[in-house]
């Protein structure tokens, strides 16, 4: 009988590079919950032992290690908790593996992002607490505003690319000085 | 000449560069231009219809003589102003558009010429023969008339984009801009100052004025450096804002790196689309020639960049200089030549009425009528109001008024009003939403008149802003001359008099454009081409427009103007595609066995955005044909294994989600029984098929929709696009799980016994079409029995994070029983010998009628596309349909050739059908195609002439079911 062994999507180093660092971070459990129509206030029940209630849109909740992100349209993504029973008031769907998180942190992280992301990322214009779905070059994140800096989270299977893309701006803005 | 103690560059830094394989010494802070010229270097470059030869002629982007190649390790760049490139040590720069030397260019032919080669001689000349033009007119006339060459290799170099966003936007670092940036900073505004070039001040580069009583250049270096410090302030050197667009986005190139010797992981250009609240145009003017008779000798420049070069480079472009003016500002440039100790020939005014107090002879009423000297000015004639002229020179400075640079204002289908005051263009007001004109681009030609136009455009964009000015900044005190002007657009003589140099348009091309009828501004360009180069007429159009106005007896402000479009100068291409090039051209998509396929040597091809292995080569194998026909065997012998995952995934649940499925799928889903699968048919609402598959029922209100990969995504949006108009309110919700398991097919006659030496537990009764949770290693996994091979079939899912693992056993444990991986080419020959689809069928044009599924149309219910699927002309034995074709083994490959009945021409109206997929089948002993066959379904057994004629092929094929292979489906069932 086998033994499946996990693989993360990236495995590669941390890179820090000019007054930014990006790396590879394992998110734990992903849970999308997609409310059924008017079953707003019932969820935000269930959700109350894990200290959370749904997000507005294009925005995020915290507590204690667990996040709720909001994703789309009645759609938002727990992260870092198990999903509490919520049949009948929403379609609950594991998504954990299919999503590669990058961490962007520093002084010069806009900038990096500025080179992909065609939003105002400013401070004053995107705050902490704020999540979007957001085009990152040609590939659709989550793009995530929390105390820490940038959580980025693209499909797994594009993981290299957004890597890729993200060391480049890297490299060129710690280049440009 | 350079001048001794004058100038901006640093004389402590010499820097060394080659022109035309020369080697040269500048300063740092040196422009090819003005390196050149300080060497003594008149021609540098030939005209690009004429070849005659150019020298410099102005000191800025507008340049339309000194275009040069920039020779890179990596680059070749064509067309580069030499006003604009900054020098660098190892720089190396080429002239362009000549054969032979520079000097001595052969194709200068085309000059002794000139009578025949006026407005519109092409179209005139080279009508016929009619197959000549393309073979034989048209490389020689681009052969002679190209400008700069390409390498013909990729561009490798690094280029950029970006975004940036701001509440305010000036463009143009000038005098103006710089006293509307620090207006809004100091407000606390977030400002972007971005200017093309190298330095900020603008005009006070060049011409010397004071401010506050202290050089001009003082006050610009404690802006700046106000700016500088300032953290909501983003100083922008070397950035052209090329465009103005929609909702306040600007395009800008920065040259980020042109102007140094490459560096690591420096971009060469980058391309930003600012998106700003509010923007201040403070881009200054152009400088504007007149068309008088031979005004295109090397050495007869625009007054305002002798200037320049005097002043900024220390650079005096000659050694007796004439100035040729119809405006009190350009005596500047005399003055400050002869305050440098540079002879001034004469003041040659064309005003009847001006000042004639300079300390060198002034003539008024003056004109210019005639110049000498092929490689180099040396001589002109003209005359004055009290006779004529004729005058030693060596360098004529001309000034024809300025223009206001009102191009970003006309991006948006605005028009420039005219201004008689200023006899030129002046941007009208709310042309581009959010744009505020001020300074010289607004017309205001004074020092002290463009600080107070930059401060009050600052402080109404604040307003508007709802910003508040906390501190007032000071006005400084300058200069306030008056600009006074008298138009002058050409000199009548006897030679050709020069509108446009960079296309080599004269005065005499657009009178002529006017007689024959192109009287219309906009004809006139096309027809004369001027205001087409690469300086897209920053020098000409408003001289050509008087002239046409003259011709025609309309005003200028009648005749109009043509349309500036973006870019307001050339942006490299790459720059605009920047990351784009090679595999930055679109994402890559990568399953969990990548690595792990790859180990066994396979190549990989693209599918989509995904890559998927071709094929498993084992050793002896010389041609991907021996190792697929041996995959085929495989899979039919024993088991097979392909990662599937590319399929695309869609999780729907709800207490409506049957009925969503039914509206969405042709054939009914609310009947399909927990823990079994279905094959589905979805319509476009226009009735064509858009996509199959299989969908499984894992609970009452759980179903798992099974996507093809290329269609995967257009699902998706489909799924969202019914579910947002036509039942919004439904208890239904879907999610794509594609990324989230890894999922392999299993298929053969060991199939189940694969599976049971993976799976935690044997594997139970499991009929075809079953689906149901199974654990693997102690992890949850969901097993489907479905078959896209024909033979007895699995696809196994895992959560994504252990696919590789579970492929790798897979594999491991297949190979003990005579299996492995099967890789495109194989799982393409199994879905053809069984009549499988994709979208090399259902490509869009095909109805379900076509592919022989009609009767998957439900008549129980409705479903999307269900109507439009019944018009007349979708139905019917004029369609095309789905056929399979027998070949004789040995034939090559033609998907996309054509059919025709035997006996019948080969043309395109008797085309009866085309294949879409081919494969060659080993265990049917033949070669196999699926086709769409005019009324194919009744025409089985008849023969057919494949014509193909890419690969030059002409068959005959005997039309037959599409389904070739296990027709009943037992092995499926097994």
């Amino acid at each position: 009988m086998p033994e499946l062994i996990a693989k993360p999507a990236l495995d590669d180093a941390p890179l820090s590079l000019g007054a930014c660092r990006l790396e590879a971070v394992e998110l734990g459990s992903i849970t999308s919950i997609a409310l059924f129509p008017g079953k707003e206030k019932a969820a935000d029940k269930a959700l109350k032992p894990l200290g959370l209630s749904f997000p507005a849109p294009n925005s995020l909740v915290q507590k204690a290690g667990a996040m709720l992100v909001w994703t789309g349209r009645d759609q938002a993504f727990l992260i870092g908790a198990e999903a509490p029973d919520l049949a009948g008031l929403a379609a609950t769907t594991d998504q954990s593996g299919g999503w590669s998180a990058l961490r962007l942190t520093g002084q010069k992280a806009v900038d990096v992002l500025m080179r992909h992301v065609p939003l105002d990322l400013r401070l004053a214009a995107f705050p902490v607490g704020r999540a979007v779905r957001v085009s990152l070059g040609h590939m659709s994140a989550v793009l995530i505003r929390d105390a820490e800096g940038f959580l980025i989270l693209t499909f797994r299977s594009m993981a290299r690319t957004a890597w890729h893309e993200l060391e480049v701006a890297l490299r060129t803005v710690a280049a440009r000085g | 000449m350079r001048i001794a103690g004058k100038g901006l560059i640093d004389r402590d830094k010499p820097v060394r560069f080659t022109f035309d394989g020369k080697p040269y010494q500048g300063f740092k802070g040196d422009t090819v231009a003005s390196a050149l010229l300080a060497s003594g270097v008149k021609v540098v470059g030939r005209s690009f219809k004429y070849h005659r030869p150019r020298g410099v002629l102005t000191a800025g982007s507008e340049e339309p003589n000194a275009l040069i190649e920039v020779i890179g390790a990596a680059n070749q760049t064509p067309n580069v102003r030499a006003t604009v490139q900054e020098v660098f040590e190892g720089l190396t720069t080429r002239s362009q558009n000549h054969i032979g030397s520079l000097r001595w260019d052969l194709l200068a032919v085309n000059d002794l010429m000139a009578p025949f080669f006026s407005a519109g001689f092409y179209y005139k000349t080279f009508m016929w023969p009619r197959a000549f033009w393309e073979t034989l007119y048209e490389p020689a006339i681009r052969r002679a008339a190209g400008i700069g060459r390409l390498s013909g290799r990729h561009d490798e170099g690094h280029y950029e984009k970006a975004y940036a966003f701001c509440d305010l936007l000036v463009v143009g670092g000038g005098p103006t801009g710089l006293m509307a940036a620090l207006t809004a900073a100091r407000a606390g505004a977030d400002v972007m100052l971005a200017d093309e070039d190298s330095r900020f001040g603008g005009r006070l580069l060049s011409n010397g004025e004071t401010i506050d009583g202290a050089p001009g250049l003082a006050w610009v270096a404690e802006v700046e450096a106000e700016l500088a410090a300032m953290p909501n302030v983003r100083l922008m050197r070397r950035t052209a804002v090329t465009g103005a667009y929609d909702d306040g986005v600007y395009g800008a190139l920065e040259r980020v790196s042109l102007h140094r010797p490459a560096r690591p992981d420096t971009p060469r250009e980058c391309f930003w689309r600012i998106t700003a609240r509010r923007t201040i145009l403070a881009a200054g003017a152009l400088e504007r020639p007149i068309a008088f008779p031979m005004n295109d000798r090397p050495g007869i420049m625009m007054a305002g960049a002798v200037e320049t070069y005097l002043n900024r480079y220390g650079v005096a472009p000659g050694q007796r200089v004439t100035l040729f003016a119809n405006n009190d500002g350009a005596r500047a440039t005399a003055r400050s030549l002869m305050a440098a100790g540079v002879q001034v020939a004469a003041i040659l005014d064309s005003r009847e009425t001006a000042s004639a107090v300079e300390d060198c002879p002034v003539y008024l009423g003056a004109r210019v009528t005639d110049t000498k000297g092929r490689h180099g000015l040396r001589h002109i004639k003209g005359n004055h109001a009290l006779g004529t002229f004729e005058l030693e020179t060596d360098c004529l400075a001309m000034s024809g008024g300025w223009n206001p640079t009102v191009h970003l204002t006309c991006h948006m289908n605005g028009r420039p009003r005219w201004s008689d005051e200023i006899a030129a263009f002046v941007p009208s007001e709310g042309a581009v939403p959010g744009l505020v004109a001020a300074g010289a681009a607004n017309g205001t030609f004074t020092t002290h008149g463009c600080l107070s136009a930059g401060a009050a455009a600052a402080t109404a964009a604040l307003a508007d802003l709802g910003i508040k000015a906390v501190t007032p900044v000071a006005m400084p005190k300058a200069e306030g001359l008056p600009y006074a002007i008298e138009p002058c657009w050409t000199v009548k003589g006897k030679g050709r008099a020069w509108l446009d140099f960079a296309n080599d348009v004269t005065t005499k091309d657009v009178l002529l454009a006017a007689h024959e009828g192109y009287a219309s501004v906009e004809h006139m360009k096309r027809y004369t081409t001027q205001g087409m180069a690469p300086d897209q007429g920053k020098n000409s159009n408003v001289g050509a427009l008087a002239v046409l106005a003259d011709a025609t007896g309309r005003g200028i402000a009648e005749t109009g103007t043509t349309t500036f479009r973006p870019p307001y100068t050339p942006v490299s291409i790459a720059a605009m595609g920047a990351g784009g090039r090679a595999k930055g051209f679109a994402p890559q998509r990568f399953m969990t066995s990548d690595q792990a396929s790859r180990d066994r040597g396979a190549p990989m091809i693209e599918a989509g955005l995904w890559y998927r292995p071709s094929y498993f080569p084992k050793p002896g194998e010389a041609t991907w044909f021996e190792a697929c026909n041996r995959e085929v065997a495989m899979v039919r012998g024993s088991v097979g294994v392909a990662d599937v995952s590319t399929l695309g995934k869609i999780d729907v649940q709800g207490r409506d989600a049957a009925r969503f499925l039914d509206l969405v799928y042709t054939n009914t889903f609310s009947t399909l029984p927990v823990g079994r699968a279905r094959y589905g048919l979805m319509l476009r609402e226009d009735g064509l098929v858009m996509d199959d598959g299989t969908t499984a029922r894992l609970g009452d209100d759980h179903y798992l929709m099974t996507t093809t990969t290329a269609a995967a995504g257009l699902v998706m949006r489909h799924l969202d696009f019914i579910h947002q108009t036509h039942c919004s309110d439904w208890d239904v919700r879907f999610i794509s799980v594609t990324e989230s398991w890894a999922q392999f097919a299993v298929a053969g006659p060991k199939a189940r016994a694969l599976l049971n030496a993976v799976l935690d537990a044997p594997l139970g009764d499991f009929p075809f079409m079953s689906c149901g949770q199974v654990l693997v290693g102690g992890v949850q996994a969901r097993l489907f029995r479905i078959s896209f091979s024909g033979e007895e079939g699995y696809e196994i899912a895992v959560p994504t994070r252990f696919g590789e693992s579970l492929f790798r056993d897979l594999l491991a444990k297949a190979e003990t029983m005579g299996g492995g991986p099967y890789g495109m080419e194989a799982l393409n020959v199994m879905r053809v010998e069984k009549g499988f689809i994709t979208h090399a069928e259902i490509h869009g044009r095909t109805t379900a009628f076509d592919i022989g599924m009609e009767k998957m149309i439900s008549p129980k219910k409705d479903c999307i596309g269900k109507a439009m699927a019944a018009r007349p002309g979708l139905l019917g034995p004029e369609r095309q349909q789905l056929v399979g074709l027998k070949i004789a083994l040995g034939t090559s490959p033609c998907s996309g050739a054509h059919l025709f009945t035997l006996g019948d021409t080969v043309g395109r109206e008797e085309s009866q059908g085309y294949i879409t997929s081919f494969a060659h089948s080993e265990l049917m002993g033949a070669c196999l195609g699926l086709a769409f066959l005019k009324n194919g379904r009744a025409r089985q057994g008849e023969k057919i002439r494949i014509v193909d004629h890419l690969r030059g092929l002409d068959l005959t094929a005997e039309v037959c079911d599409p389904v070739f292979h296990d027709k009943e489906g037992e092995k499926l069932r097994a």
